[in-house]
Order: structure tokens, then C-alpha cells, then sequence
């Protein structure tokens, strides 16, 4: 079995994965309006990492972040970085992007290859493997983390580091904005009223290891699957093609009623949220309560699938459906069982699900103690 | 198992290593072979050159299996490797809005600033409901390759993978070298 030895999340609210969680937790968010920054003509909602605790001469932000994170997931572990046997992967959509931009001249260009990136990282490590660099869109965290799990499972890795990064910059923001894709105010995961996503700054880890048996308090990463829609590179799925595909394998013969709950996408982005609505029932588990944490933290892209999984995880361990921050009333047009309240939970297992450009999806089948 | 393998550059395209005849060099040679290979696709015309190159590759491997009915399938996955991730169309995507005085960002530039269209592209030609994914590593490396491919099968549903090396760092500097590969037995 693949078991979670330990994680990270560094982001605004925090930077443990616990510190985080009290502050979800407590419905707190570090979401706000930015005016002028970075010089763009527009104004954006956004939760963003303090540049100026993190500048440095050596390290990007980014770099300097995954860093951090992955050093604090290593506290307390026997894992020596050195070791053959321990390999990184890193996810991320644009990584250091914004070296791209004329103005930035504190770092060579080269670094804006995610694989040169990825090696500051692994060279801080003094790690002997060449560091894979998975780019698949908003899905990026999850794909990282099943293919996590297929290195330890065919044996070739004892220990693989999964790091989720994307820090926000004029680029992206710019980007999002073409798109209409962001909202003006708070983003409202499945609401009526949604009107676009926010983005967010973070760097999350999940280390994880094989096992041939587990105890009841570990963390087992079941099964996980990459579908796509075949139908468009910029919107999703009419009928939540891919989504609705790689829930199914995801979820295998396990009945729907062990599910805690499904941890969905929801970008509040009007297509996606009712997307993901139409695939979850597609699925039969329109019964499970889904919750969407992009409220708190924004879309934190590269980071997203690793974050919210780390956060789904000490929900379980805390007996909690966290409440969806920014929903009010129900929008989609399949019903899907959403509250702005945490709820209390006795159930051990959750499915995270995530769809992004280029028409892809992903769920992630988790499970405490493994499934039985 | 390999089925059939691709190599295109700007200079030489090679099908189970036979080399094709082509008119022109760089850039050209993708419009080139479009119009000689493919021909029914427009929306060629609309893709960054990462999503060009790869379309291409994989149109000519699947031609060289032969029959395309161009049903729906999920136990077929595309599954990319490269060096310079989007940086073609990141590049082109800056240009539009580096200066304010010419700020005109647009959808249709930025979302090729993801590597991961191109498989995106080939998955919506064919009707491949299968896995997509796309990984950078900084140096080619076939062992690197081939092991995250054989891996890739660990999925319950995946038959066979078009897979392998699909890179462009400008619109004249480009690379694939692809294959078909099935699940053994």
C-alpha cells in the first residue's frame, strides 16, 4: 500500500499543514482585493504570499517556498535526501514564469525551465535523481501524486516527495483575466451567485512511502485516475466526461457510503462547478457530501491537488466536512449535497477531484487505515 | 512493446525509420506536412508550435497503424516529456504584455502557456477519453522515459500510450520523437 509518511503547506494562512487547518477550520481566508499590483490595468481578488519575506538572490520564491515546505515535511522523518532511492516530484503549471518578463534581471533566465527549477531543488537536497516535473494544467497535484504512487508501487523508489508550487504573478493574473475567468470579489464555490475563480499563492508536500501493512491511523493513497473530456482545450465537458470517468476509477467497488466526502474542483468558475455537478451525479454519488476550499486559499494551481488533499486529510483525522467558504445558495443544476457549515464526520475516506485546461481531470481515492 | 515510432525535426521526419520526403525546412515543414498528411483538421492552424509538432507526430504514428475510425476509447492515454515545457507560446504570451502601452493579452494566447494542450489537442482529434499527461524533465533521457510509460499501465483501463519526447523552445527549434506502445500480453 502507498502511505502518507508526513506533509506541508505553506501558504498565507500558515505554514504547517496544521496551522493551516486551524484557520480553515475557523472559516478564515487571507483572500483580498489588490489594486494596481504589478502594474496590471485591473484590479483582482487574490490570497498572496508576503514577496518580501521570501526575496532572496540565490532562490526564486517559488524554489524558496518548496524548499521550505519540503524541509519542514522532512522534520522528524529517518529520510536521507541522499539516498538513490529517494526521488522528487514537482508540481506546477508556470513555476518561475515571471522571469520571462524584461524587467527581472536578479536570476539567470534559464531558470524559467521547469526542470532547472526543479534541480535548485534537488540540489539543495543534494539529491542524486533527475527531478520529474509534472505541468498538467489545474490537475497537476493530483497527476503528481499517482505518479508518485506508481514509482513506489513498481519498487524503482522507497521514498517519493511530492511538492505542489505556483506563485501568482502578472503573467498568470493577466492570463485569467482575458478569460473572464476571475471574479471581482470573493470566489462562491458551487453558489448561484458565482460570478469567477480567485487565485492563491502555495507550496504543499505529501512524502509517501510503501507499506505492506498499515495501522488505523495512517493514510493510504488507494487508487487515482487522469481522464479527458475530448472535447475542448479551454471550457469543460458539457456532460463531465472526464470527470465522470476518472471518478469511476477512483472510486472502484467501493460503496459511495464510506466516502466522508468528495473534495471537489470548485473554482466557482460558472462552467466547472456545474460541470463537476453533472459528473459527481453521473457517478452515483450525488448522495456524498462535496465541499470546494478555493474560498480559503484561492486556486493555488500547481499546488491545488496536493493542498487540498493534505487539508481533506486533517479533516477526516479531525472528524470534519469542512464548510465551503463562499457558498450560499445552491447554483448547479444537479443537486450536490454543499453547505457553508462544517459538519461532523465519522467516516475515513474522501475522493479529490480536480479538472483543468487541455480538457483533463483527475480523482484521487484516499482512504485512513487503507479500505477493508 | 513499441508498435510504431516518429521522429520529427526541422530538418528530418522519419516514420518507423524511414525517412519522409519533404519540401522545406523549419518551421515549414509542420504546414508542410499537414497539407500532405493530414489535410481535414483546421483547427491545425489555430495551435502554438509545441501543440503543431505533436499533433503532427501523432497524426503520422496513427497513420502508420492504420485505421482510423476515430471512435471513442479510454484505453488509449497520450503521455509527453519535454525540456521547454510551454515556452514558445509563454514567450509569445509575455510579448503581448510586457509593454502597457501594447497590452492586449488574449484567451487564445494564453492557454497554450500550458504544455499539457498539445495532449489535449490529440486526445480531442482522436476521441481518447483516456489519460493525459505532460512532464518536464531538463535533459532527454529514454530511461526516464520509458520507465514513467511502463509505469503509466498501472491503470486498470490503459491498453496502449501514444507517448515519448515533444519539445519547441521557438517556432524554428523543435523536436518529437514518439511512439505507439501496448500493454504487453
Amino acid at each position: 500500500m502507498i502511505v502518507k509518511v508526513s506533509d506541508n503547506i505553506i501558504s498565507p494562512l500558515g505554514t504547517t499543514s496544521a496551522e493551516n487547518y486551524a484557520k480553515v477550520k475557523a472559516g478564515l481566508s487571507a483572500l483580498r482585493r489588490y489594486d494596481g499590483l504589478w502594474g496590471l490595468p485591473e484590479p483582482f481578488f487574490a490570497s498572496l504570499l508576503d514577496r518580501n519575506a521570501y526575496a532572496d538572490d540565490r532562490q526564486t520564491i517559488d524554489e524558496k517556498i518548496v524548499i521550505d515546505s519540503i524541509s519542514k515535511a522532512l522534520e522528524g522523518t529517518e529520510i536521507d535526501t541522499t539516498w538513490t532511492r529517494v526521488l522528487f516530484i514537482i508540481s506546477t503549471t508556470k513555476g518561475n514564469v515571471f522571469l520571462l518578463d524584461e524587467r527581472e534581471n536578479g536570476f539567470p533566465k534559464e531558470r524559467v525551465r521547469l526542470g532547472m527549477m526543479a534541480r535548485e531543488v534537488t540540489k539543495h537536497f543534494s539529491n542524486p535523481n533527475e527531478p520529474i516535473v509534472v505541468s498538467n494544467a489545474c490537475i497537476s497535484g493530483v497527476c503528481a501524486q499517482i505518479e508518485a504512487m506508481r514509482y513506489l508501487e513498481s519498487g524503482e523508489y522507497d521514498y517519493v516527495i511530492v511538492c505542489g508550487v505556483d506563485v501568482q504573478s502578472a503573467f498568470i493574473v493577466s492570463g485569467f483575466q482575458s478569460f473572464k475567468a476571475l471574479s471581482q470579489e470573493a470566489c462562491k464555490p458551487f453558489d448561484a451567485n458565482r460570478c469567477g475563480l480567485n487565485l492563491g499563492d502555495a507550496a504543499a508536500t505529501i512524502i509517501y512511502t510503501r507499506k505492506d501493512e498499515v495501522s488505523d491511523n495512517e493514510w493510504v493513497a488507494c487508487r487515482g485516475a487522469i481522464r479527458n473530456d475530448a472535447n475542448h482545450i479551454s471550457g469543460p465537458s458539457r456532460v463531465g466526461e472526464g470527470s465522470y470517468r476518472a471518478l469511476r476509477v477512483a472510486l472502484g467497488n467501493l460503496d459511495p457510503s464510506e466516502l466522508a466526502f468528495i473534495n471537489a474542483h470548485g473554482t466557482a468558475t460558472p462552467y466547472n462547478d456545474e460541470m463537476e455537478s453533472i459528473a459527481i451525479e453521473r457517478a452515483g454519488l450525488a448522495g456524498v457530501p462535496v465541499n470546494s476550499l478555493k474560498g480559503y486559499y484561492g486556486h493555488t494551481m500547481g499546488a491545488a491537488g496536493v493542498l487540498e488533499t493534505i487539508i481533506s486529510m486533517q479533516a477526516v483525522d479531525n472528524h470534519n466536512i469542512l464548510a465551503t467558504r463562499g457558498f450560499d445558495t445552491l447554483g448547479v443544476t444537479h443537486h450536490l449535497d454543499v453547505t457553508n457549515q462544517n459538519r461532523s464526520t465519522e467516516k475515513r475516506a474522501f475522493i479529490k477531484l480536480l479538472s483543468g485546461f487541455g480538457g483533463c481531470n483527475a480523482a484521487l481515492l484516499m482512504a485512513k487505515g487503507g479500505l477493508r | 512493446m513499441i508498435k510504431h515510432q516518429v521522429y520529427i525535426s526541422p530538418n528530418e521526419v522519419k516514420v518507423n525509420g524511414k525517412s519522409l520526403t519533404i519540401n522545406g525546412c523549419g518551421s515549414t515543414i509542420l504546414t508542410e506536412l499537414y497539407r500532405s498528411q493530414v489535410g481535414d483538421y483546421p483547427k491545425f492552424f489555430k495551435m502554438d508550435t509545441l501543440s503543431k509538432v505533436g499533433f503532427i507526430a501523432s497524426e503520422l504514428l496513427l497513420n502508420a497503424e492504420g485505421y482510423r475510425g476515430f471512435e471513442p476509447r479510454e484505453d488509449r492515454a497520450v503521455i509527453f516529456f519535454n525540456r521547454n515545457a510551454s515556452l514558445q507560446a509563454d514567450t509569445h504570451y509575455q510579448s503581448t504584455i510586457q509593454n502597457p502601452e501594447n497590452y492586449f493579452p488574449s484567451p487564445a494566447a494564453f492557454v497554450y502557456t500550458l504544455p499539457n494542450i498539445v495532449t489535449g489537442e490529440i486526445a480531442i482529434r482522436n476521441k481518447y477519453f483516456g489519460e493525459t499527461s505532460f512532464m518536464v524533465i531538463d535533459d532527454f533521457d529514454e530511461k526516464i522515459i520509458m520507465k514513467n510509460l511502463e509505469n503509466a499501465f498501472q491503470d486498470p483501463i490503459t491498453k496502449s500510450i501514444i507517448g515519448g519526447w515533444v519539445d519547441c523552445s521557438d517556432e524554428e527549434h523543435f523536436e518529437a520523437r514518439i511512439f505507439l506502445m501496448e500493454k504487453d500480453n
